[in-house]
């Protein structure tokens, strides 16, 4: 479990962070969601130390991790896998060597079991066979894809993911968003999405924090987030035609 | 107070450099490839200009000295010296800060804006260390290998050129380049090599590591390493020099 406490970030002079508290659970798919810019890739940021916390505490299973030092930083990161919103993949290396990088860095592990490792990861992301392309060969939706392989390779604890499915077609979107939350179980991970995708929040939205101007707005699951409970949650989930439709539909029934 | 803060920063990030390696295996495979990358890569270039400027040196030399109380040999001595003493540490090195220096600083500042060095972190590898020791290591292996072909080849295409243009025979050449020899100029120009090729890997690795922003910004990183390397070389080989000389 993480939970963040009263977590405050500004750059400049735009508080762009402001006294976000949640508790992200084991075994369960957390979500982040909120409108572009509203700050939710600077809370997984400032959740994995990429950004120092101006105030704030963020604890993985109570261990306090702005607190820790570098060593302490370093041990807990080795149980976290990110899929960073641009990919993030090396450029240098073959898709092979980027997904097999933590497993070079971190276990003992033989070339065979390596390559079998990596080859399982690779065939969950559907991506088999691809191993000996460079990330430029790639397609945007490859890239994300890979950037998913080489955060679970090394079977992380914790697994962060910055829009997984942004610039995937629907299809290919389920299928990732499903994976995500499979590996979530049957791994007894921690994970945590960021995301904007209303498929992914009612698909797989087993906890979700709303954020709006760098604020926890609201909190809930898939199920509640249908009901109105505040104007600004209500604008961001009813944005499109089709899910006004859909607002519709649930309300016909009752 | 700004000159102060980057170097400041700089020593801190060379403190992260030179932290212990997280898995030998791994950095010896980077450092392989950085010898490659950074060493091998840079002969084509090292040896014509090499080439190039011991013939011309020479040349100078023979046509240069009017006085008939010049001896002739006094041509390869003067090529010798030349090379060894200036042309083939510190001339080769700015030459390399600008081939491997911008190469170095866009690489990591590349790997900066995209997100690849905020990846490495958060796999728990101390990514300082990783990009950049194994270039540091590499360049210090590898650069005075470029050293000593390109003292060869300079006094070569000396022998060349001098002999072509028949400015000297190839004996008083010969004779002249052994003239006088003194094997302190050979440390002294190794030092330079080596204290050089520190400079230019971290200088650059430096630069390419705190660049913020994107493709604009790698390029200006790219061409801060080219000069405050070239600049910190020019530097540094006045403080050599007095070193060696001035005792
Ligand atoms: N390194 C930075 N320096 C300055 N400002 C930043 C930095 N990173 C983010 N910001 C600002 O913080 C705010 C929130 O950015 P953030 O990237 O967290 O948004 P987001 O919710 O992830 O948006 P999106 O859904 O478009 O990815 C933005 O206004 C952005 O301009
Ligand atoms: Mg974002």
């Amino acid at each position: 479990m993480i939970e963040i406490k009263n977590i405050n970030k500004t750059f400049g002079d735009r508080h762009v962070v402001q006294n976000v508290s949640f508790q992200f659970h084991q075994g369960k798919t957390n979500l982040i969601i909120g409108e572009s810019g509203c700050g939710k890739t600077t809370i997984l940021k400032l959740m994995v130390g990429l950004h120092p916390v101006d105030s704030g505490s963020v604890f993985y299973e109570g261990q306090d991790f702005p607190k820790l030092d570098e060593k302490g930083q370093q041990e807990i990161r080795k149980k976290i896998g990110m899929l960073f919103q641009g990919g993030a993949l090396f450029d240098s290396q073959t898709l092979e060597e980027n997904v097999r990088f933590p497993l070079d860095m971190f276990t003992d592990f033989s070339k065979e079991e390596k390559l079998e490792r990596v080859n399982f990861c690779l065939q969950k992301v559907k991506l088999d066979g691809k191993n000996k392309l460079y990330p430029a060969e790639l397609s945007g939706g490859m890239k994300k894809r890979a950037s998913l392989a080489r955060a679970i390779a090394n079977s992380p604890k914790y697994l962060f993911c910055d829009e997984p499915n942004s610039g995937l077609d629907p299809k290919t979107s389920l299928i990732i968003d499903e994976l995500i939350q499979n590996l979530t179980i049957e791994f007894n991970m921690t994970t945590i999405i960021v995301t904007h995708d209303m498929n992914s929040v009612v698909g797989i939205g087993d906890n979700i924090m709303f954020v709006h101007k760098g604020q926890n707005w609201w909190t809930g699951d898939k199920t509640q987030i249908l009901n109105k409970s505040n104007q600004e949650l209500f604008d961001f989930v009813f944005a499109s035609e089709f899910m006004k439709k859909v607002y519709k539909g649930l309300h016909q029934a009752q | 107070m700004k000159p102060l803060y980057y170097i400041g920063q700089y020593f801190m990030l060379m403190r992260l450099v030179f932290k212990k390696p997280q898995k030998y295996r791994v950095y010896l495979r980077q450092i392989i490839f950085e010898i490659d990358n950074i060493g091998i890569s840079s002969l084509p270039i090292v040896a014509i200009i090499s080439v190039f400027m011991g013939g011309i040196i020479t040349i100078q030399a023979a046509f240069g000295f009017e006085s008939p109380w010049v001896p002739i040999y006094a041509v390869g001595f003067t090529a010798r010296e030349s090379v060894v003493l200036e042309f083939s540490s510190t001339i080769l090195c700015l030459i390399l800060a600008g081939k491997v220096g911008s190469n170095i600083a866009s690489e990591i500042g590349a790997m900066r804006i995209t997100e690849q060095i905020d990846a490495l972190e958060i796999m728990g590898i101390n990514s300082a260390s990783y990009l950049i020791f194994p270039k540091v290591a590499a360049a210090v292996l590898i650069f005075p290998f470029l050293t000593a072909i390109s003292m060869f080849l300079g006094i070569y295409g000396g022998y060349v050129m001098g002999v072509s243009a028949e400015a000297c025979t190839p004996y008083q050449y010969i004779y002249g380049i052994q003239y006088s020899f003194q094997p302190w100029k050979l440390y002294y120009a190794f030092t330079k090599t080596i204290v050089f090729a520190v400079i230019i890997t971290s200088v650059s690795s430096y630069c390419g590591y705190y660049t913020k922003g994107g493709a604009l910004e790698v390029g200006r990183s790219s061409t801060n390493a080219v000069v405050y390397s070239s600049i910190l070389i020019l530097l540094f080989a006045v403080i050599i020099t007095n070193l060696f000389f001035n005792h």
